[in-house]
């Protein structure tokens, strides 16, 4: 599909739903700003007399922090601080942070900071604060750490042995009855299932088993980790940060450091790329430190090799998938079992890879167990639908092989047992309204799907389901003396959220859109936000400015109420202006009026809104891929490619398109280029962009785009989210075009040249 | 009676292992205590770390969600994203 055809797709379904500024296509508020390079980053931030700060990392992937020695850095002229672990508070195992999810301030403290072992090659083991860049790096060499180097381990498998090296002498494997008396890698066992699988497998007329292995690989944002902080005598900081939320910037760093909440203001700076690896803190406790220990302004900005070797990849890991059917295709059983490195410290997304393997399907009989699993490598951050690729790489692939041994159509197969409205889900609730089943229509009936191949061409499908969710979010509406409307939100803007806010603030108001000035304000000018993560924020943050937009409603009906000397019952609000429905003649007064004469009716007029977002509407994909297999090299090169999609009411289609194929592509990379190479002594080998190859433009075709509408129930808008899903099916519907090129299946990413060269001589 | 179906680990750490409960309360905090009061220390745990999912919807950071008489209630993890 064209992309008029893309265009006709969503365009004809906003026409229908009688939206004015809903899923229309303006250009972005902040698309200027960030074209011509003006727009602030996270390095872009400059103050007076503000001091370079490095990190000194551990050459060794792990080893027991003997003693470290600043003496002679704290000697060197233009050295204006230094700290290592001791600066910071021992946190104890508190638990709740203000992300998404629960975290632990102690592991995060320690992960940004190694106190008695460094536990991965790159892992902080201290830092320097001078007046230059030449300077700092200076210091950093003189820096004496003194190590007792570790035996080290990167495999999940491998970690879980009991002979393996033990990172924590005090992790217990949680999940285990009994419980264990003696510590291991294995951080936690998941489990979550349905029915009965053995009789589930009983019932089967053909079962499909594999095992998949699949590597760690990075978020791979452009613009690397930067801010800076600074810390003056009253004990007040402030900070300048990329990230996704600035307040969740806000609540670890003031925890790490041992500071009040309110000690902590943070702006947040425009965002070159987060895909949830900017869900953490690295820099900004350590640049907070700096300042305060030396009293002027600290700037810190990571490297790529920086990025690369110590802040979050998504983890790498195994999955075993075993599925079985009846003749007819109907699914009786799957099991999935599954283990993931989580990195220095526990905390893979493995119980979401459980929750969402088997969740696009309906089957009375689904087992799945994980096992977190940690390992001398960075400690993972959130990567786009956190756990659930690795899981959809081994139920999709599987369902593939199955599809061929029943010598049915791979769609039709799902179709077959796709999850609808009422299915209970493998992870145990009963789905809403859902839009699997119309993204697998979309599908079949895509001309994609029936489009001849090639020589060496192979085409592949596959499917991906993710939660989506709301969450705590604010939002406040300025009406300007001239009509003008500013909406301030509290969440950094990833994927285009500032044009979404003014949309949805514009088709309540009834004004157009370019009245409308979407602001990102910082933890002291705005309610507190959860941050952008999780496909929530068009969702959540949009339901709050739908909300204040509502509240700007009621004062404008108010204010034309007193002008016309009625009740406000008897005006109501339309196309951006009030209706004295008592007046024959139609009496009415737009917003620009009201605004106008609001001194003399009361003062400003503003609205705001805080809410917890509810009724989140999960999201389902599914890919074509066709892939062209290069037998005398092993090389795939991907010749078609359509991401299909449910996402309930496009809000700026460009965006979502967009999120679909930023998803895709990363998806596609995953599958086909991208892993941490490590050599014998675990030190990473290819920490950036040239050695740890992501797919540019020049790599794909154009990834077409459908955008499925089933709106969501759970909005006005009927918006479901919409950036987590796209990078679910990718690895599987690259590796089963594969299968289908090549003729051999390959069940370990990447898909690189060599290994599957190998694989094809091996077949042969 | 609502349905309650509780994580396999915070049944196996906390109820004896008993996943699925019949419970009769108005809403999440009512249920939690009540949970509480029959398996002492489990409230901590659902409070703190835990979604819920009544009647399919899934709810963050749940306290004062209702949940009717034939409800189904899953304690699920917290969701994250990326």
């Amino acid at each position: 599909m064209g992309k008029e055809e893309q265009f006709d797709t969503a365009t004809q379904s906003v026409e229908a739903s009688g939206y004015k500024v809903v899923g229309t296509r303006p250009i972005r508020p902040d698309g200027i700003e960030k074209v011509t390079g003006r727009a602030n980053f996270g390095a872009d931030c400059n103050l007076p007399g503000m001091l370079v700060g490095r990190i000194i990392r551990s050459p060794h992937a792990h080893a027991r922090i003997v003693s470290i020695n600043t003496d002679k850095a704290l000697a060197l002229a233009g050295v204006k601080a230094v700290v290592t672990s001791a600066d910071f508070p021992e946190i104890g195992p508190k638990a709740r942070g203000a992300g998404e999810a629960p975290v632990s301030f102690r592991d995060m403290s320690r992960n940004i900071m190694a106190r008695d072992k460094a536990l991965y090659d790159g892992h902080a083991v201290a830092a320097v604060a001078a007046t230059t860049a030449a300077i700092a790096d200076q210091a950093a060499a003189l820096i004496e750490v003194e190590y007792e180097v570790l035996p080290h381990v990167l495999d999940a498998r491998e970690a879980m042995k009991p002979d393996a090296p033990l990172l924590h002498d005090d992790l217990f494997t949680k999940g285990l009855d009994p419980k264990p008396e003696t510590p291991s890698n294995v951080s936690q066992r998941f489990e979550f299932g349905i029915g009965d699988t053995a009789a589930g497998f009983a019932a089967a007329d053909v079962i499909v088993e594999h095992d998949f292995t699949t590597q760690c690989v990075h978020q791979g944002y452009i613009e690397t980790h930067a801010c800076v902080a600074n810390t003056t005598e009253d004990g007040m900081s402030t900070v300048w940060a990329s990230s996704q939320g600035q307040f969740m910037v806000r609540n670890y760093s003031a925890t790490v450091c041992g500071m009040d909440i309110t000690k902590v203001r943070v702006m947040p700076a425009e965002i070159g790329g987060g895909f949830g690896g900017k869900t953490t803190v690295y820099l900004e406790p350590v640049a907070i430190m700096l300042s305060k220990k030396a009293g002027k302004p600290v700037k810190i900005v990571m490297n790529r090799e920086d990025v690369f070797r110590a802040t979050g990849p998504t983890s790498g890991g195994h999955a075993h998938a075993k599925i079985g059917a009846k003749k007819d295709g109907t699914i009786t059983a799957g099991e999935l079992t599954m283990e993931y490195e989580a990195g220095a410290f526990p905390g893979s997304p493995v119980q979401f890879g459980c929750m969402t393997g088997y969740a696009p399907y309906d089957i009375e009989n689904v087992k799945a167990v994980g096992f977190d699993v940690v390992v001398n490598r960075p400690k993972v951050a959130a990567y786009r639908a956190p756990g659930a690729p690795v899981a959809a790489f081994a139920v999709e692939s599987a369902l593939d092989e199955l599809a061929k041994k029943l010598g049915m159509d791979p769609i039709a197969l799902r179709e077959k047992n796709a999850a609808t409205e009422g299915t209970q889900a493998a992870y145990g609730p009963k789905f809403q309204r859902i839009g699997y089943l119309e993204t697998l229509q979309a599908a079949k009936n895509h001309p994609h799907y029936s489009a001849p191949l090639g020589p060496n061409q192979g085409r592949g499908v596959a499917s991906g389901f993710w939660f989506n969710i709301g969450g705590e979010s604010s939002a406040a509406m300025h009406v300007n003396e001239d009509g003008t409307v500013e909406v301030v939100t509290a969440n950094p803007d990833i994927g285009g959220s500032r044009a979404s806010m003014g949309i949805m603030a514009a088709e309540v108001l009834g004004i157009d859109v370019s009245q409308v000035k979407p602001l990102i304000a910082d933890t002291a000018s705005s309610a507190y936000s959860m941050l952008t993560g999780g496909s929530r924020v068009t969702f959540a943050v949009g339901k709050a400015v739908c909300e204040a937009a509502d509240d700007v409603v009621v004062q404008l009906r108010e204010r034309a109420a007193k002008v016309w000397d009625v009740d406000i019952e008897a005006v109501e609000w339309k196309d951006g202006a009030a209706i004295n429905t008592k007046s024959d003649s139609g009496e009415s007064l737009s917003l620009k009026a009201i605004a106008n004469t609001a001194g003399k009716t009361g003062g400003p007029i503003s609205g705001k809104a805080n809410i917890n977002a509810t009724g989140a509407g999960p999201g389902f994909g599914t890919h074509i891929c066709d892939i062209e297999v290069d037998p005398e090299t092993g090389r795939s090169s991907v010749v078609r490619y359509t991401a299909i999609q449910d996402v309930g009411t496009a809000i700026h289609p460009s965006y979502v398109e967009g999120q679909l194929q930023g998803g895709a592509v990363q998806g596609i990379g995953w599958a086909l280029n991208e892993e941490y190479i490590y050599d014998d002594k675990g030190c990473l080998q290819n920490g950036g962009f040239l050695d740890y190859r992501v797919p540019v433009a020049s790599d794909l075709p154009m990834i077409d785009t459908v955008l499925v509408e089933v709106p969501n129930p759970g909005h006005r808008f009927g918006v479901r989210g919409v950036g987590e899903v796209p990078i679910i099916p990718p690895l599987a519907a690259v590796a089963n075009a594969v299968a289908a090129a090549a003729d051999v299946r390959m069940t370990d990413l990447p898909i690189s040249p060599p290994k599957l060269l190998a694989a094809i001589d091996g077949a042969k | 009676m609502a349905k309650v179906v509780l994580q396999r680990e915070v049944a196996r750490d906390f109820a004896n292992g008993e996943a699925e409960l019949e419970i009769l309360a108005d809403d999440v905090r009512q249920l939690i205590n009540k949970l509480d009061l029959k398996f002492p220390g489990i409230g901590e745990r659902l409070r703190d770390r835990t979604a819920v999912a009544i009647d399919g919807e899934i709810f963050q950071d749940p306290l004062l969600q209702p949940i009717h008489e034939n409800s189904e209630v899953y304690f699920l993890p917290m969701i994250e994203g990326g």
